[in-house]
């Protein structure tokens, strides 16, 4: 069977779907970030699968595969900051413990 | 003898006049409060130089082509499209004449008033509010559109309710202003509804172009009548025609030259003046000119027998306004124009001498209470002189002015509508009664007050003397029917022929038998006192009752109408519709945000994967509906 | 045909890291899981003819944030409880997958205009033209400079000892 877009894309929904999982059910501060890694991935992969068959000459989608790649890596700095910052002020990173802003 | 035609500069000028006056003097009430004289002789030069000027009218306007002068003015409003409201200023015989009265009477009212008020705090805006009365009735009279008739007719009662009010501190004089501006409010709710039926049925308010015989066949008969039904009601309530009367005695609490001017000249008269001015439209519509005669009639009788039990001098004169105007109302009705306005013509002048009479008085003895007085002919002699003139020209003996125009009330009722003639007889008959009455108790028999009377200054005494002359001559224009034929429509119908021939007809002698009837009861009564007034007021204490209660038309008005219907009906009601329907349709939609505030918040966990799965499965349900829907 | 079996096999590989990733005990074997998962997909890039990004995604996922977050891991205290799962898992799951049936639904429904062009290869110099060339996307480079520079000072003032 040839791999084709499709099989691409359905593969990227499947890790997406996964990472979205990962990130709605870990307690761990760092679990959730590392799975909203992999749903950025994810869309990164559709990204590439998109410009290598839709656009394979242009190559569009790696230049916003290449910015959300940076967007990536910033976030990832800041999320991982808030969360060392999280565990020096409340001892824990449990998203469930974090939970001050409520009625 | 040929008169230089009046330019018509100076036909604006006589209303504009003292409209300046009271736009010179209003700004300077503050920094000069008090006694300012300059401010009076402004306010009087400028109504003198009206007078002169509306002599000058009405001599242009015997010249004048058709006998009338129509000035177009200024294009006031314009509605897009459709037709223009002008505001012009129309001369004809009727406002011509309405003009000297006005002038007339406010120039010697004015002068007056610088003796009567020299010591009033507040002189300066006296003299203002009062250029500003004369100012509006000048423009109601000479306004040539319906509109701007309107707004004149609203500043003539804005103006009267300050001078009404004008000694404030007073609460039975703002009780007083404040009855008189919402009792003529009601009808000129009338006079605005039939301008809007005038303007939707015929697209004008133009007076000529409304009274012309081709428009008013335009409006079918019943339309017509409502028309001119809320024309007259706006007329009952400046003229203080029943049931609409019930502001007019309470105006005395105004200062007494104002009382002179309101009752003679100004406010009442625009009443009239307005039906007189509508006369032919009023023609075309039979049965409201029938229900003006009835009310008219009525009024007059109504009012009279308040008259008769009055303890205040001032409000005997105030019920013999009513009166005498419900007599107006029934001359125009049933003689037209010139029958009522004649009796206006002549009523001005000795009502309001009366007035300043009454006022004259009052500066002698500090009172106007009847019982307080008495005997007074010798101490103010000419006071007595002038008021009895005065009074036997109400009466309508013959040969005063009231003679003549009281003539014509009667052979037009007589001719039209003889059941109103008998109420015009009696209300002869009551007149000359009870101002016999306020006479003899205030000049003859000994003096019951603890003042020391006085006679006034020459100030005083000058107007009056000058009013005292056409209150005794104005009516003899009409000897050979110079007036009727001035103001009618040139024909004479009138019965007498000549000064002493009026005297020959039967009619004229029945009228004058009641008239000194009515002076000889009160004769018998205060006088001679043959029978004594209380064992009258005993023997009809029932009617007394009712007389000096004024038919409890106060209580009617205050307690049952005011009170029960509009305040414990309507009010409550809306008071309860307030409270508990919006009241409670607000608290309800406040307690139902509350409480759902209340439910939603638990939903604020703090779990902030709580909330991610809400988004996710939320666009995911959006997006599922957006691609089921196409 | 090459390509096929290696895609296949990443394809099972990244999914089998991902899944690690969310059902793995210990921490470390989630953070283990996350690599395999960053290399199997730098692996499809090339798959995809896109050499670049391939190189890309192993430098930078790899090599800076997977490090990143397995010293994030070790620096909080919580290694010991292990990769819990928190009172949500099962709408979790449900949302998981309602969003997985309805993008492949989606995805297999829509008739995408498949180019039968050849791919451009090595992608470096294209990339790099499209970037900085007159025309490029310049301003977005720098925009993403300033991001970055931001997200730097950010974690910074963030994580530093008050």
């Amino acid at each position: 069977m040839t791999a084709g877009l499709n099989n691409y894309l359905v593969l990227s929904a499947v890790l997406f779907s996964i990472g979205l999982y990962g990130a709605l059910s870990r307690k761990n501060a760092v679990v959730v970030l590392m799975c909203v890694e992999i749903m950025l991935n994810a869309a990164n992969l559709s990204l590439v699968a998109f410009s290598r068959f839709v656009t394979p000459v242009a190559l569009s989608g790696q230049t916003v595969a290449i910015f959300s790649i940076t967007a990536a890596a910033a976030e990832v700095a800041v999320g991982l900051a808030v969360v060392i910052a999280l565990y020096r002020q409340r001892g824990t990173v449990d998203v469930n413990d974090i939970n001050l802003l409520k009625w | 003898m040929h008169i230089m035609s009046i330019p018509s500069a100076l036909i604006w000028a006589v209303w504009l006049l003292p409209l300046g006056a009271f736009a010179l003097i209003s700004p300077l009430i503050r920094p000069f409060p008090g006694k300012a004289e300059p401010a009076s002789f402004i306010s009087i030069g400028a109504v003198g130089i009206s007078f002169a000027l509306s002599l000058w009218i009405l001599a242009s306007v015997l010249q004048a082509p058709d006998r009338q002068i129509i000035l177009h003015g200024a294009d006031w409003l314009s509605i897009s499209g459709g037709p223009v409201f002008n505001f012009g200023l129309l001369i004809d015989p009727l406002s011509a004449v309405m003009l000297s009265v006005v002038t007339s009477v406010s120039l010697m009212v004015q002068v007056y008033s610088r003796a009567y008020m020299h010591s009033d705090p507040s002189y300066l805006r006296y003299f203002a509010l009062i250029s500003l009365f004369t100012a509006a009735m000048l423009g109601l009279i000479v306004s040539s559109n319906l509109l701007s008739t309107f707004a004149f007719w609203e500043l003539v009662g804005l103006s009267s309710y300050l001078l009404i009010g004008f000694w404030f501190h007073r609460p039975s004089a703002v009780a007083a202003a404040k009855k008189a501006f919402l009792v003529t409010r009601i009808g000129d709710v009338g006079f605005l509804a039939a301008l809007l039926v005038l303007y939707t049925k015929t697209g004008t308010l133009d007076i000529t172009a409304l009274n012309s015989p081709g428009v008013l066949s335009a409006i079918s008969g019943g339309v017509l009548t409502w028309a001119a039904l809320g024309l007259f009601l706006g007329a009952m309530g400046k003229s203080g025609q029943f049931p609409l009367h019930v502001w007019l005695p309470d105006a005395m609490e105004g200062p007494t030259p104002v009382s002179a001017l309101i009752h003679a000249a100004t406010m009442v008269a625009a009443g009239v003046f307005l039906v007189a001015r509508m006369y032919p439209l009023f023609q075309a519509a039979p049965h409201a000119l029938t229900v003006v005669a009835i009310v008219g009639a009525f009024s007059a009788v109504f009012a009279a027998t308040m008259g008769l039990v009055m303890k205040d001098i001032k409000r005997v004169l105030a019920y013999s306004t009513i009166s005498q105007l419900g007599l107006m109302m029934l001359g125009i009705a049933t003689g037209g124009v010139w029958v009522g306005i004649f009796y206006l013509f002549n009523h001005a002048f000795f009502k309001s001498l009366l007035f300043l009479g009454a006022g004259s008085v009052n500066h002698a003895t500090g009172t106007f209470d009847l019982r307080e007085m008495g005997g007074l002919r010798k101490k103010i002699p000419w006071t007595f002189a002038f008021f009895v003139l005065a009074a036997v020209s109400l009466s309508g003996i013959w040969p005063l002015a009231g003679f003549f125009s009281k003539e014509g009330v009667l052979a037009a009722a007589l001719d039209k509508q003889p059941v109103l003639f008998g109420f015009a007889l009696l209300t002869t008959f009551l007149t000359a009664f009870y101002i016999f009455r306020v006479v003899f108790l205030v000049f003859f028999g000994d003096y019951r007050g603890s003042h020391g009377p006085h006679e006034s200054s020459r100030i005083m005494l000058v107007p009056m003397g000058l009013l005292a002359v056409p209150a005794v001559a104005s009516g003899w224009l009409n000897a050979n029917g110079g007036f009727e034929h001035f103001l009618g429509d040139g024909a004479t119908h009138g019965f007498w022929s000549g000064f002493i021939g009026a005297l020959a007809h039967p009619l004229a002698l029945f009228s004058l038998l009641a008239a000194l009837l009515g002076v000889f009861s009160a004769y018998t009564l205060y006088i001679k006192r043959w029978i004594s007034p209380d064992k009258v007021k005993w023997f009809l204490r029932s009617p007394y009752a009712i007389f000096t209660r004024k038919y409890g038309m106060d209580e009617l008005y205050e307690n049952i109408i005011a009170r029960n219907a509009l305040y414990r009906g309507v009010f409550q009601a809306a008071d309860w519709t307030d409270r508990v329907v919006i009241g409670g349709a607000s608290a309800g939609i406040a307690s139902l945000t509350t409480g759902a505030g209340r439910v939603l918040r638990r939903f604020q966990t703090g779990q902030i994967q709580l909330y991610a799965v809400a988004a996710v499965l939320g666009m995911t349900a959006i997006v599922l509906i957006a691609l089921v829907r196409g | 045909m090459g390509i096929n079996i290696a895609f296949w096999v990443l394809a099972v590989l990244a999914a089998t890291g991902a899944l690690a990733v969310v059902s793995a005990r210990s921490l470390f074997r989630t953070a283990l899981g996350l690599v395999l998962c960053f290399l199997s997909i730098a692996g499809l890039f090339f798959t995809l003819s896109a050499d670049f990004l391939g190189i890309v995604q192993v430098l930078i996922y790899v090599g800076a944030i997977a490090v990143l977050l397995i010293m994030a891991i070790m620096l909080t205290r919580d290694v010991e409880k292990g990769n819990l799962p928190s009172t949500l898992k099962i709408p979790a799951l449900v949302s998981g997958l309602a969003f997985a049936g309805l993008s492949v639904w989606v995805m297999l429904n829509t008739s995408w205009q498949v180019s039968s062009e050849a791919p451009t290869t090595p992608t470096a110099s294209t990339l790099g033209n499209l970037l900085f060339d007159q025309g490029g996307l310049v301003l977005g480079v720098e925009i993403a400079a300033m991001l970055l520079l931001a997200a730097l000072i950010g974690a910074i003032s963030a994580a530093r000892e008050k």
